[in-house]
């Protein structure tokens, strides 16, 4: 295949991928362990939002209600049941890998991972068994804050009151920092078209590679902040993607500047390991992609504020 | 979590891979009566968590016991400052007596999680003593690559390794080590393995000369063999005792003490003091989850540490409340004996219920709503 057919093959994916992210986030969803504390808490959140939530995945406790909503045994009697495309899971660690592979066995098209604290080599594992899937699910996280469209849904714990519609498209490894970031767009008047936090775990479900292509082709989204971290090469590989495939102006600030190398600061993906993981090196190889850098993490909205004219 | 060498080679060594034989000494006396029992001719090695010893002068070569116990002394209790610790360097507290091997070659082999392709990957040099990086950059020729799938399975391991060494025998020695590594690698919850250098040595056998070992510690909780070198390993008691309850801490240079929720806005917020020309004191995240006593304790670490000379508070209230962030502050600065100013960014749930709770306990704060004023009030009020 040649170059140009190559790249439009490219588009028509992440806009297959960009409906059918949406499909799934404005559906049915359904939460796995709803009925314990974190879970029963934020999806009534959810619904308040007006997030479509229509059951509760807790072994042993299927056949009852909470909330006012059903409760299964299992995520396929779940989905059999209500046609869920999403699941929003906040299973303890232990747990919470096999609550992923079940989902994505059930058809779940759209997995919110929240969960904190999953063994890196169990996500290694899920990865490779979601790859061999003939369609394997979108995963988002984990631990992570999840994904909002505000005016539409929230799968997740963000803060809701912070965000505004509009066309700015957020992705983030951080979850109280991306809120701040939001929190400034909506100040400065910018609404937001859709919020994802990736996660800060080394191994994670999409990331900014799968989903800056999305926000490029989707119509509504204007302007693209990106929020990244020390450790890792994600941002990297991000500033490869804007590079290549992104014509709308992204704003991004890299966390940890002042970080001592080789300790982990409470992300379990934020260690500086090799040069190329430094903040320093991010924002480099990001501004040299064409990105709008800011060295200021209170400066993020006026930044996109000025980009956009 | 990084594991000192001693502590990766003894696992290793339980795992059926060939180590030198070694003692670890905690005194230069411990240190001479090892080179004693290993006979006489010794490597005295400091174990630190940072790389970089060698070219610090953390390994020494010693012909006698005596010369042992001086090595040992020139060490132990005092900062090695290397490439990877940062200028305050890192103190030594033990260092690992171990045999000298009549070392014929230095080889490279390392099994790593590879985060770009969410995969695990063994990678060899012919090349050891080098670090990979480096190697990488001057001569990738010298360095293969494999993926190791997650039911370990490895096709032709041998084919491998036979860039290494040209004897079969020997190479399916080699191959037999890795597999055992790899093996290793996943029951232990490894993030990163890393022998360098590998060592053939003059009776042509191989040797994990050095290594080096991060575990995960998402998965402490199921490898209690490694959770007891978490403890162990945590010398800094204030990041023992933050750990205690939950919190993540991490102790630094500078004068202001920072209370943040969230790790990447905690970091953001670091960077923010370096901007405006302070310096952070630590790193403080504590969570979304974090108990009123958790929350009490945090506080409690930055107004007894002599080094904090203002306390920023930066909360952005989403699961965490503020009215409860307000509680363990206001209980923090009545246990303690300083007065420290201290800037309140209160933003999110309840932020005015936390308002009225600092100040109807009288304390005198300054508030600043916006970050980056907040930020700069901070360092204004520390110098």
């Amino acid at each position: 295949m040649n170059g140009p057919k190559r790249e439009q093959g490219q588009i028509k994916t992440a806009s297959f991928q960009e409906r059918e992210l949406w499909q799934a986030l404005v559906g049915p969803v359904i939460v796995q362990g709803m009925t314990g504390r974190q879970g029963s808490f934020h999806t009534e959140r959810m619904l308040e939002y007006g997030t479509k939530v229509v059951a509760g995945v807790t072994p042993g406790k299927g056949g009852s209600r909470h909330l006012g909503l059903p409760v299964f045994d299992t995520v396929h009697k779940a989905v059999a049941a209500t046609g869920a495309r999403a699941s929003c899971i906040f299973v303890p660690p232990r747990f919470a890998p096999q609550a992923i592979l079940e989902a994505a066995e059930a058809g779940i098209r759209l997995i919110v991972v929240i969960t904190e604290g999953i063994p890196v080599l169990d996500m290694v594992r899920i990865t490779h068994q979601l790859a061999q899937m003939a369609q394997p699910p979108m995963l988002i996280g984990p631990n992570c804050p999840g994904v909002i469209a505000p005016g539409h849904a929230k799968i997740g714990i963000m803060p809701a009151h912070v965000h505004r519609q509009g066309p700015i498209a957020v992705v983030s490894r951080s979850g109280t920092l991306t809120y701040e970031a939001v929190a400034q767009l909506s100040a400065e008047g910018l609404g937001q078209r859709i919020c994802v936090g990736i996660g800060g775990d080394p191994i994670h479900g999409l990331g900014f590679e799968e989903l800056l292509p999305i926000f490029e082709a989707d119509g509504k989204v204007e302007g693209i902040v990106l929020i990244g971290e020390i450790g890792g090469e994600d941002e990297v590989e991000a500033a490869r993607c804007i590079q290549a495939q992104i014509s709308k102006p992204v704003v991004a600030f890299v966390a940890g500047q002042s970080a001592p190398p080789g300790r982990r600061m409470g992300h379990a993906g934020a260690v500086i390991g090799s040069g190329r993981e430094t903040a320093q090196a991010k924002m480099e190889a990001l501004a040299a992609a064409g990105a709008i850098v800011v060295d200021n993490p209170a400066f993020i909205g006026r930044a996109m504020r000025k980009a956009l004219g | 979590m990084k594991l000192f060498e001693h502590q990766a080679k003894a696992l290793l060594a339980a795992a059926g891979i060939p180590t030198p034989r070694s003692l670890l000494a905690k005194t230069p006396e411990e240190a001479e009566a090892a080179a004693q029992k290993l006979g006489g001719a010794c490597v005295v090695k400091a174990q630190l968590l940072a790389g970089g010893r060698g070219k610090a002068g953390g390994v020494r070569l010693c012909a006698s016991p005596s010369e042992a116990k001086r090595a040992a002394a020139a060490l132990l209790g005092k900062p090695l400052v290397t490439a990877q610790t940062g200028e305050q360097g890192e103190v030594v507290r033990s260092v690992l007596v171990e045999e000298r091997l009549p070392i014929e070659r230095e080889a490279y082999f390392a099994i790593a999680l590879d985060r770009s392709r969410k995969q695990v990957l063994m990678l060899a040099s012919t090349e050891g003593g080098v670090e990979i990086e480096e190697m990488a950059r001057k001569h990738p020729e010298r360095i293969r690559r494999a993926t190791v799938a997650p039911d370990k399975s490895f096709e032709k391991i041998e084919d491998f390794f036979s860039f290494i060494e040209n004897n079969p025998k020997n190479i399916s020695k080699i191959a037999e080590y890795a597999a055992k590594m790899i093996e290793f690698f996943w029951e232990n919850d490894c993030i990163l393995l890393e022998v360098n250098p590998f060592v053939k040595i003059s009776n042509g056998s191989w040797v994990v000369a050095d290594a080096k070992l991060i575990v995960d510690d998402n998965a402490l909780f199921r490898q209690p063999q490694l959770a007891r070198f978490a403890e162990e390993n945590l010398w800094d008691a204030k990041e023992a005792r933050a750990k205690r309850f939950g919190l993540s801490y991490i102790h630094l240079q500078g004068e202001i003490g920072c209370v943040v929720n969230g790790a990447g806005l905690a970091m953001a917020t670091m960077d923010l003091i370096r901007l405006h020309g302070g310096r952070p004191a630590n790193f403080l995240d504590v969570g979304g989850g974090a108990s009123p006593e958790a929350m009490r304790e945090g506080f409690a670490l930055l107004f007894e540490d002599p080094q904090v000379k203002a306390v920023l508070v930066n909360i952005f209230g989403g699961i965490v409340r503020c009215d409860l962030v307000a509680e363990a502050l206001v209980a923090a600065v009545r246990a303690s004996k300083r007065d420290l100013p201290t800037v309140l960014r209160l933003v999110g749930t309840n932020e005015e219920q936390g308002r009225r709770i600092v100040e109807a306990a009288g304390l005198a704060v300054r508030w600043e709503q916006e970050l980056d004023r907040a930020a700069r009030a901070a360092v204004e009020l520390a110098r």
